[in-house]
C-alpha cells in the first residue's frame, strides 16, 4: 500500500526542489545541494520501486483518492498513476542520467551567471520527464509532455547568444507544433472512445473494433511524438538545438529528453493502447531506416563536436525504432537496451564534450589535438563512450544493435538488417574521427597549460564510462530478469496495464 | 502641470484607471475565491490580478506598481504560490493520498465554505499566475527600455 501512494513524489520531488531553489536563490550553495538532492531522492525511489517489483505487479494509484467512483460510474474517473515494468526501467535511466547530470553542472555552471535558473529549469524538466512516464492517463501525459518541453526551450536558450537564442526560437516553434499535434490527437481519440484513461482506451478499442477515426489519430501521435524523438523527416530541430544548450543540458536532451518524450510515448500509446497495429510497425521500420542512413551520413561530414553528436543522436534513436518496429520479443528487447545504453554513451559524449569545451573553450575538432596526453579522464571515458557507440565488442553498445540485428534477419527483414550493419560502420567512421582529431596527435602549443577538468565533472565522466564497459552484464538471465525483461513484457503484451 | 502628469496616458485614461482599478482588483479576488462554485478559479482570477497591476502601469507610466512589487518580489511570490500548492497536495498523503481533499470531504453543492483544499489550492494557483504574469509584464518593459537606450 505504501509503494502505490509514494508514486506522485517522481513528480513532486522534483517540483518541490525547484521551486524552494527559486524561493532561497540568495542562500550561498543550495541551487546546487537542492539541485543534486532531488535527484538523488528520485533515483533512490526508483530502485526502491525496482527491489519491491515482482513479476508482472503494477501499482496503480488514483490522484485525489477518486477511485471509489469506478464502482459507481462504471468507468475510471480522475487521473491514475501507473507504474509497471517499462516505466520502472525508463524512470531508472531518466533519473540515474539526471543525477549524474546534476553532480556535473556542479562544477560545469559556474561558468554561467545566475546558476539557480539553470538548476530551477532543470528540476522542472525532470519532473516533466517523471510525470511522462508514470502517468496512465492520456491528457495528463500531453501535460507533462509540455511541462518537459518548456523548460528544455528555455534551457537551450540558457547561454542567450544570438546562436543559442535562433536555436532556442527554432526548437521551440517545431515543439510547439508537435504538441499541438499531440493534442489533436488526444482530442480526437478521446471523441473516439469517451475516456481519457490507457487502460479504459485500450479496452473499449479492443471491444468496439476500431472507428475510422483511429488512422487519424496515427498520424497525429506518430508525427507529434516522431517531432519529439527526432526521427527523420522531423528531426530538422535536434542538431541546432541539442548543440545549442549547456552540455549537462545537450547531455539530458540527447541521453533522456528525446527518449521520455518520443520514444517511450510512442511506445506507450502505440503499444499499451493501440495493441500494435500492422501499419504502425511498417512506418516505424521506414522511418527507423531513413533516421539511421541520414543522421549517421550527416554526421560523418560534421566538425563541430557536439553537431556531430547530436546527428548521431538521431541515427542513433533510428536504431532503437528499427527494434520496436520489428515488435517481436526480440526486437523489443534489443531497441529498449539500446535505449538504455544510448541514454548512457550519449550523455556520457556530450558531457565530455563539454569537458574539453571547458577546458579548451572550443567546440571545433580542426582546432583540438593530442587531448589525451593534457586530459587522461576526460580522453579515457569518451574513448569507452566512443566504443560503446560505435558498438566494439565487448562494450554494451555491440550487444544491443546486434541483438536489434539479429532480430530483424528473425523477422525476415534482411534489407534492413543489411543496411543496420552498413550503418553502423559508418559510426565507426565518425566515432574515430572525433577521437583522431580531438584526442589523438601532437599537443596544440595553444593547448600547452590546459588542465584536466574539476573533480565532481570526472566522477560523472568515469561513473557513466564503467557503466558503458559494463552494461553488457544487463544481459546475464539473472540481471535481465529482474530490469529488462518485465520492461519487454510490457511491451509484448504480457503484463503491464 | 503637476507632477502627476508628466508620465503615462491622458488624464481620461489617468481618471478612468483610478476609478475601476480597485473594482478589477476586487473582481479577481471574487473570482479566485468563489472558483469552486462559480465559473473561474485561481488562474483566470490569477491574470484579472495580474491585470489590475499592468492596468496602473500601463496608465501612469511604469513606475507606480514598482512601489508595491519588485522584480524579485513577483518571483518570490510566484515561488511561494507554487510550494503551497505542491505542499497541500503533499500533506494528502498523511490522508489518504496524493490532492486528498483532506479537510471537508464531503461539501455542499453551492456552499461557500465546503470545498477543503479546493479554494486553498485556487489562492495558491492566483499567487503563481498573477506574480507570473506580472513578472513578466515587468520583464518586457525593462527590455524595451533597454533597447530605446541602445537606439540613442
Amino acid at each position: 500500500m505504501i509503494s502505490e501512494s509514494i508514486v506522485p513524489l517522481f513528480v513532486a520531488i522534483p517540483l518541490a526542489g525547484a521551486f524552494l531553489t527559486a524561493l532561497l536563490k540568495r542562500v550561498k550553495g543550495i541551487p546546487d545541494t537542492l539541485g543534486v538532492m532531488s535527484s538523488v531522492f528520485t533515483f533512490a525511489l526508483s530502485v526502491f520501486f525496482i527491489l519491491r517489483m515482482q513479476a508482472g505487479r503494477v501499482f496503480v494509484l488514483n490522484v485525489g483518492n477518486w477511485g471509489g467512483f469506478h464502482e459507481v460510474l462504471g468507468r475510471i474517473v480522475g487521473i491514475q498513476m501507473v507504474v509497471d515494468g517499462f516505466t520502472i526501467f525508463m524512470l531508472i535511466i531518466v533519473n540515474f542520467v539526471a543525477f549524474l547530470v546534476a553532480v556535473y553542472s556542479v562544477n560545469y555552471m559556474t561558468r554561467y551567471t545566475e546558476k539557480w535558473q539553470f538548476h530551477t529549469l532543470f528540476l522542472l524538466m525532470l519532473a516533466g520527464m517523471n510525470g511522462v512516464l508514470i502517468t496512465g492517463d492520456m491528457f495528463n501525459l500531453f501535460v507533462f509532455v509540455e511541462i518537459a518541453s518548456i523548460a528544455s526551450y528555455a534551457l537551450v536558450a540558457f547561454g542567450t547568444e544570438k546562436r543559442e537564442l535562433e536555436a532556442s526560437f527554432k526548437y521551440a516553434v517545431m515543439g510547439g507544433v508537435a504538441s499541438l499535434l499531440i493534442l489533436l490527437g488526444v482530442i480526437f481519440l478521446y471523441s473516439a472512445t469517451g475516456t481519457l484513461n490507457m487502460g479504459d482506451m485500450r479496452a473499449i478499442l479492443a471491444d468496439s473494433g476500431q472507428p475510422a477515426l483511429i488512422y487519424l489519430v496515427f498520424g497525429l501521435l506518430l508525427t507529434g511524438f516522431g517531432l519529439k524523438a527526432a526521427m527523420v523527416p522531423f528531426h530538422a530541430w535536434l542538431p541546432d538545438a541539442h548543440p545549442s544548450a549547456p552540455a549537462p543540458i545537450s547531455a539530458m536532451l540527447s541521453g533522456v529528453l528525446i527518449k521520455a518524450l518520443g520514444v517511450y510515448a510512442i511506445a506507450r500509446v502505440f503499444f499499451t493502447v493501440f495493441g500494435f497495429p500492422h501499419q504502425v510497425s511498417i512506418i516505424l521500420l521506414v522511418l527507423a531506416a531513413v533516421s539511421m542512413g541520414v543522421g549517421a551520413l550527416v554526421a560523418l561530414r560534421q566538425w563541430d563536436m557536439k553537431r556531430l553528436l547530436a546527428y548521431s543522436s538521431i541515427s542513433q534513436v533510428g536504431y532503437i525504432m528499427l527494434g520496436l518496429g520489428i515488435g517481436t520479443e526480440l526486437g523489443v528487447l534489443g531497441a529498449l537496451f539500446h535505449l538504455f545504453n544510448h541514454s548512457m554513451f550519449k550523455s556520457l559524449l556530450f558531457l565530455d564534450s563539454g569537458a574539453v569545451e571547458y577546458s579548451t573553450g572550443t567546440r571545433d575538432m580542426k582546432e583540438m589535438g593530442g587531448l589525451a596526453r593534457k586530459m587522461p579522464v576526460t580522453s579515457g571515458s569518451t574513448l569507452a563512450g566512443a566504443m560503446s557507440l560505435a558498438g566494439i565488442p565487448p562494450f554494451a553498445g555491440f550487444w544491443s544493435k546486434l541483438i536489434i540485428i539479429i532480430a530483424a534477419v528473425q523477422a525476415h527483414h534482411m534489407k534492413l538488417a543489411a543496411w543496420a550493419a552498413l550503418m553502423s560502420i559508418v559510426t565507426i567512421a565518425y566515432v574515430l574521427k572525433v577521437t583522431r582529431y580531438a584526442f589523438l596527435g601532437e599537443v596544440r602549443a595553444a593547448f600547452a597549460n590546459i588542465r584536466e577538468v574539476p573533480a565532481f565533472m570526472r566522477i560523472s565522466l568515469v561513473v557513466l564510462a564503467l557503466v558503458c564497459i559494463l552494461g553488457g552484464l544487463l544481459l546475464v538471465p539473472q540481471v535481465r530478469e529482474g530490469f529488462l525483461d518485465p520492461a519487454v513484457r510490457v511491451l509484448i503484451g504480457t503484463g503491464g496495464m | 502641470m503637476s507632477k502627476e502628469h508628466e508620465h503615462g496616458m491622458s488624464v481620461i485614461v489617468k481618471t478612468v484607471t483610478r476609478l475601476t482599478v480597485g473594482l478589477i482588483f476586487l473582481y479577481g479576488m471574487y473570482i479566485v475565491l468563489h472558483g469552486h462554485i462559480t465559473p473561474g478559479g485561481g488562474f483566470a482570477g490569477g491574470v484579472i490580478i495580474a491585470l489590475s497591476f499592468i492596468n496602473l502601469d500601463l496608465a501612469f507610466g511604469g513606475k507606480v506598481s514598482g512601489k508595491v512589487f519588485s522584480k524579485g518580489g513577483t518571483s518570490l511570490v510566484e515561488a511561494l504560490g507554487a510550494v503551497m500548492f505542491l505542499a497541500l497536495a503533499l500533506m494528502g498523503l498523511q490522508y489518504g493520498g496524493f490532492f486528498d481533499n483532506f479537510l471537508h470531504p464531503d461539501g455542499e453543492p453551492g456552499d461557500l465554505v465546503s470545498a477543503g483544499i479546493i479554494p486553498l489550492e485556487n489562492i495558491a494557483i492566483s499567487l503563481k499566475v498573477g506574480a507570473g504574469l506580472f513578472g513578466i509584464f515587468l520583464t518586457l518593459i525593462v527590455l524595451q527600455k533597454f533597447e530605446s537606450e541602445k537606439k540613442q
